[in-house]
């Protein structure tokens, strides 16, 4: 490791405005990404606390569909997406024996913009609540569909245009560090058929965003020209078609929901042959199966548009399409609970959010089996019940893999072991409380209760409380996490890590002292 | 798989990328007051949003300045390996990549309208009613001449100037390439003859492209009257901006050759232009075939 090239840590605060370190800015990106879901359930917790009792309690209609907007995209762009790209930055180089990713002046840029870019739409929310005149919030669903974001978008709308054009360069240029890093860094010896999934999961997700994410911003682009220079793109006045928009809207969004899950499924993947102490079961058809589902998520949009009107051959091809999704899935799943089958399992933290997550993820997966079938959708769209089979993927899937993600590497990123009590009040507060907040939306979605509305008729009143409390709890249960991550961060109190942490992992992160140096890797290391 | 005697360049702390970021920024919030402004969708009392946008744009030409010069003095000391150059291969191929998705996303609304929204706004498939109810005398046709609300336009045909300009790009394609095969072979004076070429071809094609606008508007194509000219604008223009980014690339690896900056085992930089090239010389083709021609 030792020569000319081996330099110390920068210090201070240009240590992190100009860092090319990958650990730093995966640092970064987990701090930020912490912030915005804070952020973002702050709003949340505006959003039930509305919907508590019936009636209008607080905020006026106008607000609470900003309150749904942006506490969405701040949950999706600010939260779930930057919190894998940070996992990916501190474990990929580590997984597979690089020095650093492989462009790491582009790294630092791709987080920093994201900061600018959420300063814009965070603003956004602070003015339209407190600033003078208040200024309506991107107040259009998280989904922006024309024309409620074109002909009838607020003034913030076009800054909004912005900052997903900025997320967008951040995240292209995030996921070409992470393909590159992936085919151009492996030490000698990684094959790509010996890669741990997680890298396996990223490398695809890397794809998925570079074809994707372009297509919002081509979206985005029709929106401002249809806005302010008279073009027609989402306006049938002038040939064009509103749903169009929703077209190319959801041809980027439902990669974007497997951009979500995919770095998840590869954390559970990393977690559970660790505890159940047996190597994971169907290595291959593991990446098979997220080849698969990354290919297909192309060609399923359109099963969030069955509403709208469209010929039926079509309804039915995205209909089996969607269908042939859980295939792959199911692989997935069956493979992680064969990899417990007679393993030597304990139920360490990480381990219980990674069970967890295989069981509450399968739920939200089976209600979109339910949402994939088309005349049963055309009930169901719309409705509280699709609000909780996707909070059933994001939160208890998404969400909970980054928790035990954070609980299986915290001790290799800083050192220390995590505070296992409040660990514990962690795991278990908001297992609890995920399932009150989520679960009764199954039922008053299905009695017909919509989304997005600041009020519901009075029989949806003993739910909807029950699941106002499941989201306060929820809410304050995160703020245990914070304490876990200030203790094991900031104050580094708790029992020394080893190298190894756990008994026998399996991985190249696990050779490196804990907490990971600076530099690591410099000089691959083969792997047999 | 990596050469295991070379160490991988991890360059030192850089402020360009943050210095990028406030530029984004600029831009962002100077661009949308600048639009704002300059037009009547929303109100915007300030003033500010074009001096805005203008710093931006001068602030990112700096930054872009600064960066490029930090890496060119690295290939310059010979701090790239061989798997260095890989990376910034495969992320020049990523990006062109993901350019092509960009495109992807009009192509797709292209054939979308002229497929489905046209035929069903005059009655295809079960849309009668639809056709009878909102707008009866609407006549499916492509180019849309007409549309529903009575917005009439004009259409651009293809073998005037957009025939020429096709001609253009794919001489430029060749003399490019001519340029490549030069520098492979360490045949300085050749490649600075093909790529002076190549660039002048690039600036022909830009200037026609203008005339073109010119012509369009005044025969009445113009992009608020209906989605014929939405797409032609958005289509052509994008493609045009990327020319134009292609032209600067291509002027910059021009003047590095002039300097001898590249030789034919190291030169990144030269190659990704002419990849961009190609893209864009591609994206016209389809352009041409599928907005002006058919």
């Amino acid at each position: 490791m030792a020569d000319h090239h081996e330099h110390h840590a920068p210090t201070g605060l240009k240590r992190w405005l100009f860092s090319t370190n990958h650990k730093d800015i995966g640092s970064l990106y987990l701090w930020f990404s912490f912030i915005m879901f804070l952020i973002g359930g702050l709003l949340a917790m505006v959003i039930r606390t509305e919907l508590l009792y019936p009636g209008m309690q607080v905020v006026d209609p106008d607000f609470f569909n900003q309150m749904t907007t942006t506490h969405g995209l701040i949950m999706v762009f600010g939260a779930v997406m930057p919190a894998f790209v940070g996992l990916a930055n501190w474990m990929i180089p580590l997984m597979i024996g690089a020095p650093d990713m492989a462009l790491p002046r582009m790294n630092n840029w791709s987080f920093w913009i994201l900061p600018a870019a959420f300063a814009i739409l965070v603003s956004s929310v602070l003015m339209s609540a407190f600033g003078p005149g208040h200024p309506q919030a991107p107040n259009f669903g998280w989904t922006f569909y024309a024309p409620l974001s074109t002909t009838y978008g607020p003034a913030s709308t076009d800054f909004f245009i912005l900052s997903v054009h900025m997320m967008g360069i951040s995240s292209i240029m995030g996921a070409i560090n992470v393909i590159v890093t992936v085919l151009n860094m492996r030490a000698p010896g990684m094959t790509m058929m010996k890669m741990p999934l997680f890298v396996w999961t990223w490398l695809i997700t890397a794809f998925l965003l570079i074809a994707v994410m372009p297509v919002l911003a081509g979206a985005v682009t029709m929106m401002l020209t249809d806005r302010h220079f008279g073009t027609s793109f989402f306006n049938a006045a002038g040939g064009g078609d509103p749903v169009l928009f929703q077209h190319i809207f959801w041809f980027f969004g439902h990669p974007e929901v497997y951009i979500m899950i995919l770095p998840a499924f590869g954390v559970v993947s990393a977690i559970i042959p660790t505890f159940a102490r047996k190597p994971l079961f169907g290595y291959a058809s593991m990446v098979y199966a997220t080849g698969s589902i990354a290919l297909l998520s192309f060609v399923v949009w359109a099963h969030h548009m069955f509403a709208v009107g469209m010929p039926l051959a079509g309804m039915l091809f995205f209909m089996y399409m969607t269908m042939l999704i859980s295939v792959p899935t199911g692989v997935k799943v069956f493979n992680w609970v064969a990899t417990m089958w007679r393993g030597s399992l304990t139920f360490e933290l990480p381990m219980k959010w990674a069970i967890a997550f295989v069981i509450l993820f399968t739920i939200g997966g089976l209600s979109g089996l339910m949402l994939a079938i088309t005349p049963a959708d055309i009930q169901y769209h719309d409705s509280y019940f699709v609000v909780a089979h996707f909070h059933y993927v994001l939160v208890s899937g998404a969400i909970f893999s980054m928790f035990a993600a954070v609980y299986y590497w915290l001790p290799k990123w800083t050192g220390v072991m995590y505070d296992k009590f409040w660990g514990e009040v962690h795991f278990w507060s908001s297992l609890l409380s995920v399932n009150l907040l989520f679960f009764p939306m199954h039922f008053v979605g299905l009695a017909g209760m919509p989304r997005r509305y600041a009020d519901y008729a009075l029989q949806f009143a003993d739910y909807n409380f029950w699941i106002s409390i499941g989201g306060f709890w929820f809410g304050i249960s995160q703020l245990f996490l914070l304490w876990v991550l200030i203790k094991a961060c900031f104050l580094k109190k708790g029992e020394k890590a080893t190298a190894e942490v756990w008994e026998n992992p399996e991985g190249l992160e696990w050779t490196v002292p804990s907490p990971a140096p600076f530099h690591t890797f410099d000089t691959p290391p083969v792997v047999k | 798989m990596a050469e295991k005697t070379t160490q991988y360049y991890v360059p030192e702390s850089s402020p360009w990328p943050l210095m990028g970021s406030i530029g984004l920024l600029l831009l962002a919030v100077g661009g949308a007051n600048f639009i704002q402004q300059h037009t009547d969708k929303v109100q915007n009392d300030g003033k500010l949003g074009g001096v805005i946008l203008a710093i931006g744009v001068l602030w990112m030409i700096g930054v872009m300045f600064m960066w490029w010069r930090d890496t060119v003095k690295e290939s310059l000391g010979g701090l790239h390996s061989h798997q260095m150059d890989r990376s910034y291969r495969q992320g020049m191929i990523w990006f062109i990549f993901s350019e092509v998705m960009f495109f992807g996303a009009f192509f797709g609304a292209l054939f979308y309208t002229r497929w489905l929204i046209v035929p069903w706004l005059g009655g295809a498939g079960s849309n009668a009613m639809t056709h009878e109810l909102l707008w009866p005398n609407f006549q499916a046709m492509w180019p849309l001449l007409v549309a529903p609300d009575g917005r009439t336009t004009a259409a651009m045909g293809a073998w005037g100037l957009p025939a020429i300009n096709t001609a253009i790009l794919l001489t430029s394609s060749i003399t490019l390439t001519i340029a490549h095969h030069a520098l492979l072979a360490n045949q300085r004076g050749k490649v600075i003859a093909f790529q002076a070429a190549t660039i002048v071809l690039a600036v022909i094609f830009l200037g026609l492209q203008a005339l073109e606008y010119v012509h369009a508007y005044h025969m009445g194509l113009t992009i608020d009257a209906g989605i014929y000219g939405s797409l032609f604008f958005l289509m052509t223009g994008f493609h045009g901006a990327h020319v134009f980014l292609g032209t600067i690339f291509m002027i910059v690896t021009f003047l590095r050759v002039l300097k001898g900056h590249y030789t034919p085992e190291n030169h990144f930089a030269w190659e990704a232009a002419a990849w961009y090239w190609h893209f864009v010389d591609v994206v016209w083709l389809f352009l041409f075939v599928a907005v002006y021609w058919l």
